[in-house]
């Protein structure tokens, strides 16, 4: 720890504040107070190795994260990315239009379209995506044989693994035109089908591809929990006569709590992005009525159609109720006594 | 079941469940059938599509023509769309572009992850408070596809596999996760060291690393997953088709229900089956991560459950 160079290197101011040895303080959790006594340029000199080592995340941060936030003017613009060299100093000589962007964007029906497939999209993958690693990880847990369990495990882990591009192609040689179902019907004589280009079923369809890729891996962080669990209060209640259901209902359930509140306030605050590649990916296909949501909106707008500063006005707005979203989730979390995202 | 097996029950068996506890009722038996069902339909909904995947670009044309289409019973084995596939040309170029992209990007990543997590997780240095609040704060907000657009392109990284690594490699979870898990390095270890005169760099590298490896494997296979399965910052800031990594070539494939350049002659000529030759793609691009993530898989639980935040 680089605390020992500071005493090698100062012994006497050390000695003067009359402190016990830095030993016994080692894992005091408020050092850093104790260090508001050593000066700064002494701080900074003791840790110059930890800084330059935090210095390319921190480079990468502030340049890919930080930077194009302040690029975010280009909605109170009417921007053309072409009246410069390169696109930032186009910034300096586009006009600026106040909020014209996003008066565009409000009176737009193309927008509030996206909005409300979001908001449908949103509601149906909580309804029927959120239990099921819930349901799976009940299910996985009362596997006792330790090898049933890990294959159990690997086969459900393995399709988070695979792209949006793979999962999508999958669904389409089972489900599509020419998918596997289809193509059994029609060598029947059944009339054919195609779930991938239906835009009434198309929401369905998303909540279906996502449980398929990413259920198994929700169950991880259930089963931990499960692991957790005092098995003591299981045999306390069976004591007390509670049956199977019941210890779930009294036991499993209550101890899951906490874990569910938090992943259900992730859920909520990020409400405004339902899978924006996904959804690309299936665009053309489906077509816009359907498969358009904010994040695909933005791109095409911005990127298609080039009205850079009407996408920038959307995807901010985006942006802005999306922050809204995520403090106010963590808000009620914590007035609902459990631990949200980050702590108070 | 041989006779020894019978004469000499081992509790230890590799297939012998755990005993109960005593006051566990034994399941019922309609119980077991169900749960045994659901866990079955699950495991089949992921194996079986995966199964016709990797069949059908096993199949001959013949037997692909013969079935109408994807195959489920493999007849007879055949390796032609994988030869044809490999031996140069648009995928095997874009396997190429995909292996070398994950594997920099990896190294990258994990480079910079790993230094960013161990200066950030020595209780009491300069400024890791703030540094850490800085780099959490991005986990609440984005800044929007279209300014980050302009960004990667005033930087002169578009048309450059850079687009493909630079922006996406930090994730500030990742390094809460290995921040979570250097911290947890007992603390009188990397005293001793420094005692024997071990700088930081030599602290992480010999003391640090070696203690975390599982959870720098459960890292390290995220990161590859993450550059393994991008395709969107390729399609936007990529203009050359020849540079396209393999999942914008698949995607080309079976949404566009092209063939690869190069060969369709091969599939005219009546020997490949197109669907074959999809098939095919779809099994290189699946094949590293089935194979690699399950030798990780123990870890998973650590990785994911680490990320909890310690000030």
């Amino acid at each position: 720890m680089s605390t020992l160079d500071t005493e090698k290197a100062d012994p006497a101011a050390r000695a003067a504040t009359g402190r016990p040895p830095r030993g016994d303080r080692r894992r005091d959790r408020h050092r850093s107070r104790t260090d508001g006594r050593v000066p700064l340029g002494r701080r900074l000199r003791r840790d110059r190795m930890l800084l330059l080592m935090t210095a390319p995340v921190l480079a990468l941060v502030v340049v890919f994260n930080y930077v194009p936030i302040l690029g975010n003017v280009v909605a109170f613009q009417d921007y053309d990315p072409y009246v410069s060299t390169n696109g930032i100093t186009a910034i300096f000589q586009s006009p600026w239009v106040g909020l014209a962007q996003f008066e565009r964007v409000f009176s737009d029906p193309g927008f509030w379209h996206a909005v409300e497939n979001t908001l449908v999209l949103f509601l149906l993958q909580l309804v029927l995506f959120f239990p099921v690693p819930i349901a799976l990880a009940l299910l996985v847990n009362s596997v006792l044989r330790p090898r049933v369990r890990a294959f159990v495990q690997a086969v459900l882990y393995l399709p988070h693994f695979f792209s949006w591009v793979l999962v999508i192609t999958v669904f389409q040689q089972i489900l599509g035109g020419a998918g596997i179902i289809a193509q059994t019907l029609r060598q029947h004589g059944h009339e054919g089908f195609d779930l991938m280009t239906d835009p009434e079923i198309f929401k369905f369809l998303v909540t279906a591809e996502g449980i398929w890729k990413d259920a198994g891996w929700g169950v991880i962080v259930f089963l931990a929990a499960l692991a957790a669990v005092n098995q003591d209060l299981y045999e306390a209640a069976a004591m007390d006569g509670a049956n199977r259901w019941r210890r779930m209902w009294h036991v499993t359930l209550p101890a899951l709590r906490p874990v569910i509140a938090l992943l259900l306030v992730l859920r909520v605050g990020d409400a405004l992005t339902v899978g924006f590649e996904q959804l690309l990916l299936q665009r053309d296909a489906v077509g816009p009525g359907a498969a358009e949501v904010l994040d695909t909106f933005v791109w095409w707008t911005g990127l298609r159609s080039q009205d850079f500063s009407y996408a920038a006005a959307a995807g901010l707005v985006k942006g802005v109720v999306g922050l809204v979203l995520v403090l106010s989730a963590n808000k009620i979390a914590h007035l609902m006594g459990e631990q949200g995202v980050y702590r108070k | 079941m041989t006779r020894a097996t019978e004469t000499t029950p081992r509790p230890t068996s590799w297939w012998a469940a755990p005993a109960r506890p005593v006051w566990e009722e034994p399941p019922g038996r309609t119980g077991l059938a169900a749960k045994g069902a659901v866990l079955v339909l699950a495991c089949l909904a992921v194996l079986v599509p995966l199964w016709i995947v990797v069949v059908t670009s096993l199949s001959s044309k013949k037997t692909i023509t013969e079935t109408g289409g994807l195959v489920v019973v493999p007849r007879d084995i055949t390796f032609i769309a994988y030869q044809e596939l490999l031996s140069g040309g648009q995928v095997t170029r874009a396997a190429v572009v995909s292996v070398l992209v994950t594997v920099t990007g990896t190294l990258f990543s994990m480079a910079v992850s790993i230094l960013g997590a161990y200066g950030l997780s020595r209780p009491g240095s300069v400024g890791h408070r703030f540094i850490l609040l800085t780099l959490m704060a991005t986990m609440f907000f984005g800044a929007g596809l279209i300014p980050t657009y302009l960004l990667v392109q005033t930087l002169g990284l578009t048309d450059s596999y850079l687009a493909l690594i630079l922006p996406s490699a930090v994730s500030v979870f990742n390094i809460l996760v290995l921040r979570g898990f250097f911290m947890n390095v007992s603390q009188e270890l990397v005293d001793s060291a420094r005692i024997d005169g071990a700088g930081d760099l030599r602290i992480l590298w010999q003391i640090v690393m070696p203690l975390s490896r599982a959870v720098i494997a459960v890292i390290t296979l995220f990161y590859a997953v993450g550059y393994w399965s991008a395709w969107f910052n390729a399609s936007i800031y990529l203009s050359d088709q020849n540079m396209m990594p393999l999942q914008n070539v698949l995607i080309q494939l079976a949404q566009k229900q092209e063939i690869p350049v190069g060969l369709g002659q091969a599939v005219r000529a009546g020997n490949l089956s197109g669907l074959a030759v999809q098939m095919a793609v779809m099994v290189l691009a699946l094949l590293p991560v089935a194979v690699l993530s399950p030798f990780v898989q123990k870890h998973f639980k650590k990785g994911m459950l680490t990320g909890a935040v310690k000030g």
